[in-house]
């Protein structure tokens, strides 16, 4: 679905990613875990085009889109939640849900608003207050729920658990659990190694910019590396 | 406590003093050629003393005084007040509207020809600060410049007048159009800048107009500026005293009534209403569509725009074109109201007093833009007895509109419910 092919970044003359190759199939749960600084976020913010690959290509669903603009990228069946939730907090519930579904028709706006008060019950109850008077985990889940609104067939979650009560990352993995068993291909990009391995079907592990490790989700847990560095011995 | 308010209440009555006493208490007067400094008289004097005395007394016992005050019921229990219903609310306010509106409409046949003269002025900054209010109120891009497009709008009808005696009418959408290409084409460059760095390119771009107004001599008249601008038509009726151009007439002989020069400025007040209440309206469908909820979810957060597919060139730059356009309009209007226009009438300051009229009404809010408008063009006018110290009052009624609704006039109302308490 989503591939990367030796991808590198620069900021500047820094170069941040230093050839990155990943690939999500069809379904999957694909975690990346690192470090602070390993340039997670880089990876994330290089496939939405902004900034741009300086080498390397990156295709999905068999096409494309290194050097499409990001506004193209994520009108193509890709939805990313980016990092620290950025919902629209002078608007409402209601309206945030709406912009998800900017290029919709009201129909299928309708349509997929019920889907993610299905999804989130509490949004249901907080459609009409402003996005920004709400906690924490409700305004992941209205980040997670605005993603949904295009219907897109790939989902990028940038820390989702990132501030969040444990009680509420257990409630949002649980999600994300669901998701997959709807079709739609998750990639998650998370510190919080432990949860996301748990979940996933096949893990990255990347570093300093590079992809050290590559395994499935349960082999990398076991993985007495991964063990000292991320799961805390 | 009693010490340190008493040094405070010191402090202040002498600030009162150092700041009042000069204003008021010395005249520069003009004998011939040199200018002499003469004291006020003594009543003067005591009047300054007293306020000193007064902040000196106030300050001493401020405490027991706002205690009292705090203690006495409030007058207005909004608190208690159950909130109107939201569907409810909308239609009186939209009956409310219309009214006043229709008293707009009949309103100028009855007050004094400087009052409807006025009242266009007023018309001509609520356009404007509309049209700005796209910009900064609901697109959330500093624009300093804004005056830009008002002077393309008026050069574009002074200009196609003198070259081509194109009339009123076919230069009010030629004058928008032009000032919303020059809005689309400034964009491009401009938007990818945000914050402080927009505002001062938009401000360049503002002088630069402006300038090039100023010398180039061949075409705008320079500083000379452009005259004889015609007046509109009514379906070819014009409202001189004479017909000035060939195949028209005019407006008191079709009728049979007496000339009269009011006929003119109610015409174009009558306009500059028509004129306004499209721009309300055409802003306010803008602000329902997609477009219009594009604009705030950018200026909330672009990141996150960005991240549902939003194209942030795009979205910026119908903001500024729409701007733009309406500011067209408004010059167009300007331009035929004044019949003159320099680039005098399209300096900086022009710009600054229609983003504190947005800034002062409440960004994004329609109603409160007009409100703000009206105060911010009548009350200099009000306070022309008093016109040495007018901007002195201008400004502190600034000051205090700041300190105590920072939000504006009217601010802009979402839709939305106050949940319940559950308890």
């Amino acid at each position: 679905m989503l591939v990367l092919e030796d991808v590198h970044t620069h900021y500047g003359k820094i170069e941040a990613l230093h050839g990155v190759s990943v690939e999500v199939k069809k379904g999957e749960i694909v975690s990346l875990i690192g470090a602070n600084g390993a340039g997670k976020t880089t990876l994330l913010m290089t496939v939405c085009g902004n900034p741009r690959a300086s080498a390397g290509r990156i295709f999905l669903e068999g096409k494309e889109i290194t050097n499409e603009s990001t506004a193209q990228i994520m009108r193509s069946g890709i939805s990313i939640v980016p990092e620290g939730r950025r919902v629209f907090s002078g608007l409402t519930v209601e309206e945030n849900l709406h912009m998800g579904g900017f290029f919709n028709t009201k129909a299928e706006i309708r349509k997929s608003q019920q889907h993610v008060y299905e999804l989130f019950p509490r949004l249901k109850e907080r459609e009409h207050q402003r996005a920004g008077t709400m906690s924490g985990g409700e305004q992941q889940m209205l980040a997670i729920g605005r993603a949904l609104m295009s219907r897109p067939n790939m989902i990028i979650l940038d820390e989702p658990s990132l501030g969040l009560a444990p009680l509420i990352i257990k409630q949002i993995f649980e999600i994300i659990g669901q998701l997959r068993e709807e079709g739609i291909t998750v990639f998650l990009v998370e510190q919080n190694a432990h949860q996301a391995l748990n979940l996933a079907d096949r893990g990255y592990v990347l570093e300093t910019g590079k992809i050290r490790l590559h395994d499935t989700g349960k082999n990398l847990l076991e993985n007495p590396d991964v063990q000292n560095a991320y799961l805390g011995g | 406590m009693a010490a340190n308010n008493f040094r405070h209440a010191l402090f202040c009555s002498i600030i009162t003093l150092i700041i009042s006493y000069p204003i008021i208490g010395f005249n520069l007067e003009a004998q011939g050629i040199n200018v002499t400094l003469t004291g006020a008289d003594a009543s003067t004097v005591v009047m300054v003393l007293l306020a000193a005395v007064i902040v000196f007394l106030f300050q001493l016992f401020r405490d027991q005084i706002m205690g009292t005050l705090r203690s006495l019921p409030h007058p207005l229990p909004q608190s208690s007040k159950e909130p109107m219903a939201e569907n409810r609310r909308a239609k009186i306010e939209s009956w409310v509207l219309t009214g006043i509106v229709v008293l707009a409409l009949f309103w100028p046949f009855f007050v004094s020809r400087g009052a409807v003269d006025l009242a266009t002025l007023v018309l001509i900054y609520i356009m404007l600060a509309l049209g700005l209010n796209v910009v900064v109120g609901l697109a959330g891009l500093l624009d300093l410049g804004y005056v830009a497009f008002y002077a393309v709008g008026a050069y574009t009808f002074a200009l196609l007048s003198q070259y081509l005696g194109i009339s009123f009418w076919l230069a009010l959408p030629i004058g928008a159009l032009l000032a919303a290409l020059f809005g689309l084409v400034l964009g491009f460059p401009v938007l990818r800048l945000r914050g402080d760095y927009l505002a001062i390119v938009t401000l360049g771009f503002g002088e630069i107009i402006r300038i090039l107004l100023n010398n180039w001599t061949t075409l705008t008249g320079g500083p000379n500026g452009i005259g004889g601008i015609p007046d509109p038509t009514l379906f070819g009726m014009e409202f001189g005293r004479r017909v000035k151009e060939e195949g028209n007439t005019s407006f008191h002989e079709t009728f049979g009534i007496a000339y009269s020069g009011e006929h003119k400025v109610i015409f174009l007040y009558l306009i500059a209403l028509v004129l306004a209440v499209f721009t309300a309206l055409v802003i306010r469908r803008f602000m329902r569509m997609p477009v219009g909820r594009a604009w705030e979810a950018l200026r909330e957060d672009e990141i996150a725009a960005r991240s549902l597919g939003l194209s942030r060139t795009a979205v910026k730059l119908s903001a500024f074109t729409i701007g733009a356009f309406f500011a067209g309009f408004a010059g167009t209007v300007f331009a035929s109201k004044q019949g003159f226009i320099s680039p005098e009438s399209f300096v900086f300051l022009e710009s600054a007093i229609i983003l504190a009229i947005v800034v002062l009404g409440g960004m994004g809010s329609q109603i409160g833009v007009v409100l703000a408008a009206i105060a911010v063009t009548i009350l200099p006018e009000l306070a022309r007895e008093f016109s040495e110290y007018r901007m002195l009052i201008f400004g502190a009624a600034m000051v205090l509109m700041m300190v105590w609704r920072p939000q504006g006039l009217m601010p802009m109302r979402r839709i939305h419910i106050e949940l319940k308490r559950q308890e």
